[in-house]
């Protein structure tokens, strides 16, 4: 066990855990922040997707140690009033069936539109394989994403 | 107008007094703290000081803000939306007024909480739309004592109650108090559908707010003060059971609590038809964190030992029915040489018409084609999970489930308490598709909260998930026809079979169409254990035989769609047997819709197109795909599709549904698959079971329903099992090769 200082969504957090703890846990069981989902724990599924710094990564595969200075954005800490571009595109499309994929889903169109404001079909499907939705709403996702792309401020 | 007697259960229209003293209505307080969005949002504007129950389905607060109970639990086809819009369509209230909740199981207030077989709203259809109607004219007599005018001229609209000649006006929170001491009427006229203001109008997902911004809501993120996380270890192979266990090197590990054994079923228990459980003993770790005791559950040393073969009797929905399972660990390789030779033998007839046997000897031509479907797992994206805290003779559950009342008498049961002491809260499932109507794990948690004298969350790995069991069966069926010389269709014959269930229909389409039918069955006995897969039995059985009508209509040289409407239009005038259970008609209208909207062309040559239509859980649904092969691969280019549900109550909802049903029948066509090596599951997470990605999901998917009145029926289901036909219709346009052996993708190169 050791302490660890983390920076998750703009507050500081300190957890005393195993080094080899995925941040995924870290944040479901010791921060109580469950928006981040489990799904595989292999980095098949893309549940657990959260932001480290501009970049999406399967928090399974992310040992709490290997995170250090770096900043960390999860489902909770995407906006304030969960008003994100891709937060409102997703409402406007309806996106969600069960809903149990959608925060990975939003974190990893949000960490695409970062870096590619503008994507194109096959950039979608190439950024977004990774990310299963068992509910099959691929095609409202990518509506959503289109749809995000198309508005300001992303 | 319908009038409807109120015939709801006594206990609905009970007043409990100390509900009116404000607060929610949840017996404990699990769920408070997945509070939604949706409340936040009705928080803001200013949560009511009082509440007032009008029956168990809806309360009404003091500043007109209503909350509704939503019955059935969620997992995923809206029903949280669409079911609160039937009771506020019938109490004329703003939908921006309507807070839901979801209603924790209580079978006395809520009736049957069932959520599977497409049943939801058709069954709640009249009463939840009775629910509203009779709240509202409680309110509207309300309006008429205090202001001393009848009844009949006072109208409710928008959650607003006036009096027209005397200017009076009040919001239902005002007459709120008055209405609930009220008698509840012997009788309510509900609405008619051409005077639905909510219903029929696409409204959007109440919880939508809550996903996108990662609120607590699924079982899985239930956490409660002093709760401790524990994970189960099932045996390694079907036929195998638990014989000892060595917690010893796994407790030593950091923040392990406990290792114990359960046995969920007391000696001599009658199951019930969802009580399936192929591991009903098992190890279970319990510790502080998943991580640590995901860690140490590699640590147990156990020992496994064979089954022994054993027959019990089930109480299922159709009465008592006997299983036999057999020893021995099975295989995948074993099971397809058994059906392939039952195929081959005569099987139990189950329906017979005219004379198949002559109709065949005579025959110029025969066609025969056998279709063959493996094992699935369902795969939810969320593992089963259930909450528990047993203390003394009581237990309190939150299980994300589709059938909760089916479970109780099973905890009750293996815990040892009365039923009454178990209050269970229903959370919403991350994905069910059947699979989490068998709730064994429920019974898990409670049995090991027990031991362990603590709350506790049980967690399975997606390795327990997909390796546990309860999957869909392994299908093959025959299909026969027979020509005459002028290639007329003069018989038809299905045999069919499966391990360890039949998926047979014997008297859906197209029986009743043809003079000459037959359809036989088999079975062979498993100890692998299956369960209701999204339309079960159907998700075979449309792929199959819409397949093989494809080549019947190609071998008669007739257009698809048209070939399967002359059928149906001789099911209809002139039907053969009496006991065919589909509506020609209807069927006919969704072949046609769907025509219409891909503007369907007779021999296209520019598109690979695949038609195929099925009617189950008393829908319709008809899909034209199309399809190209890109690099060997097949891209679903476009699917059109057309369904006749009744009545859609939540349009852009319904629309959601079979989109996503229509995605599940291609990934599930193309790559689904579990097969199995001495009793092992030979995949157990995503990077060996392949699961329909963006990829390969479909381009576009149009959706169209049938307009009509008729009382809703099922949906969920529905859309899913004629994918299947369509995939394999197209896969043959665009490849010219038939493909009758699913996986289609899978393992096999396609030439395109
Ligand atoms: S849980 Fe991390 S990718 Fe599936
Ligand atoms: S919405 Fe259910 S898994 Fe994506």
């Amino acid at each position: 066990m050791a302490i660890f200082n983390l920076n998750i969504n703009g507050s500081e957090h300190s957890v005393d855990v195993d080094s080899n703890t995925p941040m995924l846990w870290v944040l479901r069981d010791h921060i109580k922040l469950v928006g981040t989902k489990y799904g595989c724990g292999i980095a098949q599924c893309g549940a657990c997707t959260v932001h480290l710094g501009d970049n999406a990564v399967r928090s399974c595969q992310l040992p709490v140690s290997a995170v250090g200075e770096q900043k960390i954005t999860t489902i909770e800490g995407l906006s304030e009033h969960g008003d994100h571009p891709v937060q409102k595109a997703w409402l406007e499309i309806d996106v969600p069936q069960c809903g149990y994929c959608q925060a990975g889903q939003i974190m990893s169109a949000s960490a695409l539109l970062k870096r590619n404001p503008n994507p194109s079909d096959e950039e979608i499907e190439s950024a977004m394989n990774g990310n299963i939705c068992r509910c099959g709403t691929y095609t409202r996702i990518k509506k959503a994403i289109k749809t995000a792309a198309s508005s300001e401020n992303v | 107008m319908t009038k409807l007697k109120t015939h709801m259960g006594r206990r609905a229209f009970i007043k409990n007094t100390s509900l009116a003293s404000g607060g929610l209505v949840l017996g404990f307080s699990i769920l408070n703290s997945c509070k939604s969005e949706q409340a936040k949002e009705i928080a803001v504007r200013e949560m009511p000081k009082e509440w007032f129950e009008m029956n168990s389905y809806l309360k009404i607060g003091d500043n007109g803000v209503v909350t509704i109970y939503t019955p059935n639990p969620e997992f995923g086809q809206n029903i949280r939306t669409s079911m609160p819009m039937l009771v506020a369509e019938e109490l004329d209230v703003d939908w921006k007024d309507v807070l839901v909740e979801q209603a924790p199981y209580h079978a006395d207030k809520y009736g049957f909480q069932f959520t599977g077989g497409s049943r939801g709203i058709s069954a709640r259809w009249e009463p939840l739309r009775m629910a509203g109607a009779t709240a509202r004219q409680m309110l509207i007599a309300a309006a008429a004592e205090t202001w001393q005018v009848p009844k009949e001229e006072i109208t409710a609209e928008a959650g607003v109650l006036q009096h027209a000649a005397t200017k009076k006006s009040a919001g239902y929170g005002e007459m709120a108090s008055v209405a609930a001491t009220l008698t509840v009427p012997e009788e309510v006229q509900l609405k008619e559908v051409k005077d639905f203001k909510l219903v029929s109008r696409s409204q959007k997902n109440v919880d939508a707010k809550s996903i996108v911004t990662g609120r607590p809501l699924f079982g899985m993120d239930i956490q409660e003060e002093g709760m401790l996380i524990a994970m189960i270890e099932h045996p390694p192979a079907f036929g195998l059971t638990l014989k000892s266990v060595d917690g010893e090197a796994a407790k030593a590990l950091p923040g392990i609590k406990d290792v114990v054994t359960i046995k969920s079923f007391k000696d001599g228990y009658e199951k019930g038809g969802f009580d399936t459980n192929a591991f009903p003993e098992l190890v279970a770790i319990v510790g502080n964190s998943t991580w640590e005791v995901m860690q140490a559950k590699k640590k147990l040393k156990v020992e496994w030992q064979p089954i022994t073969a054993y027959s019990e009797t089930i109480a299922g929905f159709g009465g008592k029915q006997t299983i036999n399972i057999p020893a021995g660990l099975e295989s995948t390789t074993t099971h397809k040489s058994q059906m392939e030779a039952l195929a081959a033998k005569p099987g139990k007839v189950v329906r017979k018409d005219g004379n198949p046997e002559v109709a065949f000897k005579n025959a110029t031509t025969v066609l025969e084609r056998s279709y063959s479907a493996p094992f699935l797992a369902h795969n939810n994206m969320e593992p089963l999970n259930a909450f528990a805290h047993v203390a003394g003779d009581k237990a309190k559950i939150a299980a994300p489930i589709q059938i909760p009342s089916l479970i109780i008498p099973t905890i009750a049961s293996s815990l040892g308490i009365p039923k009454e002491n178990i209050e269970m809260d229903l959370p919403r499932m991350g994905g069910g598709f059947g699979r989490k109507a068998y709730a064994h794990f429920v019974v898990e948690a409670a049995l090991i909260s027990q031991k362990v004298n603590a709350p506790i969350k049980l967690v399975y790995s997606r390795e327990d998930d997909m390796t546990n069991g309860i999957y869909r069966p392994t299908y093959h069926a025959t299909y026969r026809a027979a020509f005459d010389e002028n290639n007329n269709l003069t018989a038809l014959h299905v045999k069919a079979g499966g391990v360890p269930e039949s998926p047979l229909f014997a008297n859906r389409f197209p029986a009743g169409a043809i003079d000459n039918y037959m359809a036989e069955e088999w079975t062979i006995d498993s100890n692998i254990t299956i369960g209701a897969f999204r339309a079960p039995r159907s998700n075979f059985m449309a792929g199959a035989e819409q397949a093989f009508l494809d080549e019947v209509a190609e071998t008669m040289g007739k257009d698809a769609i048209q070939f399967r409407l002359d059928l149906l239009k001789r099911a209809k005038e002139n039907p053969v047997g009496e006991r065919n259970d589909y509506d020609a008609d209807r069927y006919a209208g969704v072949l046609e819709l769907v025509r219409e909207k891909s503007a369907w062309k007779e021999n296209d040559a520019t598109k690979h197109r695949g038609v195929s239509a099925y009617f189950c859980h008393n829908s319709y649904a008809a899909h034209v795909l199309d399809l190209k092969m890109e690099n060997g691969k097949p891209v679903v280019e476009k699917v059109v599709c057309a369904i006749d549900c009744g009545v859609v109550i939540n349009p852009d909802a319904a629309t959601n549904m079979a989109e996503g049903a229509i995605t599940d029948g291609i990934g599930n066509a193309f790559y689904g698959e579990l097969t199995f090596q001495d009793g092992v599951p030979q995949k157990n997470n995503f990077h060996q079971y392949q699961m329909i990605r963006m990829k390969e999901a479909p381009k576009e998917i149009d959706v169209h329903f049938v307009q009509n009145e008729i009382d809703p029926t099922g949906m969920g289901e529905p859309p899913f099992p004629p994918v299947f036909g369509a995939v394999a219709n197209a896969l043959y346009k665009a490849t010219g090769q038939r493909h009758y052996e699913q996986p289609f993708v899978t393992g096999k190169q396609i030439v395109g």
